[in-house]
């Protein structure tokens, strides 16, 4: 073993953001590993563990499925592998989603994480904020949350832990090894919730 | 984290309120140049009507641009281009879950207020629609919707963001269906990354004053820019894109994504085209994989595309002195 080999899939979306945050997370932590770009299902196959970025999530989908990555994903995620999805990403990894103006969508998921989401929940980009939200649960007081044409979560089963709330909107959850944010951990300084789960990817491994 | 270089900081733009027991912040230049970051590595297309933006969405692409005319007609109308139906733009950001961004006149302030209070989720100031005032951009720290430029070099890309654009998209030639000039200008600009990083990591200030002086921009924005050997921005090919190789050769050329304007709706297998393109700009690093999405379209069916050196019109160079 020569470390733990994460992956940021890069379908579409701000791929290289999560690439050197992961990397900062790894050395701050003196966690020995790679961080990598990834596309196929070959190299999904040999991941430790797997971030799912912001983008649209229609198009991150729609692209994975047609070259048989969504299908080796949902594979990985069954068997345990730690997966952090963020904005388009916790869309991808929902059970169900519905649009704020448009309703009920009809878009490839990978059906994992019990919750209903509500795409587009705050508006749109003109309504995107930032603002200071707490995670007390993971250990993490505050945390600057930047929030872009952001999802909310709807509906939540009984096996998911609610991480934090806006309001009476729910924006982090947590399932097993799965952890979902409406937000940008990616885009601020602030490394704590890449390196909560490159915490995971080791505790696993 | 990403670079904010050139951001002014507490800006007119900026809205702060308190939701609940939360204080919010909306149009900060993280906001604005990271709805650009979430665009990257797809394909933004120009649209002019709610069933076209439904097959660019249903093709994949990461927004829609709405006109009232696709380039090649506005090259062919003449006359005035102005911004799209107030009515047109709304009913599409009804019909479809992607981004919707829509084109104002250069230097037209309130054209781009309106396209604001109608809630779209990006400005084009765009040189394909008739400027209002040559010698002005607007001022786009005003506005707390982000905003896409255009630019034809390093120099028209730098001072766009001090302008407070949250994305640049490199010119071509609209409306041609001819992808030389894109071309040039995507290689104009990645030219005089190399050499102002070159200067800066010769550690020459006095070299990267007189760059500075030359492009007629801030010293501290060109540093920056020297430092980080590539724009502080998200930066898009556009122009003249038709096919999907056009797509994955620009892709080549360092772009974060591509615009396709007339390409998809002036052909006439636009369905195929638009998803062809979308694969061939996602998968551009595999041959094959481009191959085969050269092969879902028909060249016979492609836009006819002119020669850029005949041209009466060149939309380009439109406000690019200023």
């Amino acid at each position: 073993m020569t470390g733990l080999n994460i992956g940021i899939l890069a379908v579409q979306g701000d791929v290289a953001e999560n690439i050197m945050a992961t990397k900062m997370s790894l050395e701050e932590l003196g966690i020995n590993g790679t961080v990598n770009e990834i596309k196929t299902p070959e190299q999904i196959a040999d991941l430790d563990g797997l971030i799912i970025p912001g983008g649209e999530s229609t198009v991150i989908g729609t692209l994975s499925l047609v070259n048989g990555s969504l299908k080796k994903i949902k594979e990985r995620i069954a068997n345990g592998m730690p997966v952090f999805g963020i904005c388009a990403g916790l869309i991808l990894l929902s059970k169900k989603a519905k649009d704020r103006v448009i309703g009920e969508m009809d878009q490839p998921l990978l059906d994992f994480l019990d919750i209903k989401i509500e795409r587009n929940a705050f508006g749109r980009q003109r309504d995107s904020f930032e603002s200071e939200i707490p995670m007390e649960k993971i250990g993490i007081p505050k945390f600057h949350g930047v929030f872009i044409r952001a999802p909310s979560i709807i509906e939540a089963g009984k096996d998911v832990e609610i991480l934090s709330k806006f309001n009476e909107k729910i924006i982090a959850v947590k399932q097993g090894n799965i952890i979902g944010t409406s937000f940008h951990p990616e885009l601020t300084g602030d490394l704590s919730l890449h390196k909560y789960f490159v915490n995971l990817v080791q505790k696993k491994n | 984290m990403i670079p904010l270089s050139g951001d002014l900081g507490d800006t007119k733009g900026i809205v702060k309120e308190k939701i609940g027991s939360f204080n919010t912040q909306r149009g900060t230049s993280t906001l604005k140049r990271g709805f650009a970051h979430m665009l990257k590595n797809g394909v933004v297309m120009d649209v002019t009507t709610v069933e076209q933006a439904q097959i660019a969405e249903d093709a994949g692409a990461v927004a829609v641009m709405v006109l009232d005319k696709l380039p090649a007609d506005v090259r062919k109308a003449g006359g005035v281009a102005r911004t799209a139906s107030i009515r047109i733009i709304q009913e599409i950001m009804d019909s479809v879950t992607i981004p919707v961004m829509a084109k104002c006149r250069i230097g037209h302030v309130y054209e781009a207020m309106v396209l604001q209070e109608a809630n779209v989720d990006m400005i084009d100031e765009s040189e394909v629609l008739t400027p209002a005032d040559e010698t002005h951009h607007i001022w786009k720290w005003d506005f707390t919707t982000p905003f896409v430029n255009g630019a034809r070099n390093l120099g028209e890309a730098l001072r766009r963001i001090e302008e407070g654009a949250a994305m640049i998209r490199t010119k071509g030639e609209p409306g041609t269906g001819n992808v030389a000039e894109a071309v040039i200008h995507i290689k104009n600009v990645n030219n005089e990354l190399r050499r102002i990083k070159s200067i800066y990591e010769a550690g020459d200030e006095q070299d990267l004053i007189s760059v500075a002086r030359e492009l007629k921009v801030s010293y501290s924005v060109v540093e920056e820019t020297a430092s980080l050997g590539r724009l502080p921005v998200v930066n898009f090919a556009a122009g003249g894109i038709s096919t999907p190789v056009d797509a994955a050769y620009l892709m080549t050329l360092g772009c974060d994504g591509i615009f396709v304007g007339s390409g998809v709706f002036k052909s006439e297998d636009a369905k195929e085209r638009a998803q062809a393109i979308v694969l061939a700009t996602t998968f551009w690093e595999d041959p094959d994989k481009v191959k085969e999405a050269q092969k879902m379209i028909d060249e016979r069916q492609s836009m006819l595309g002119l020669d850029t050196k005949d041209l009466e019109l060149r939309m380009q160079e439109r406000g690019s002195t200023a």
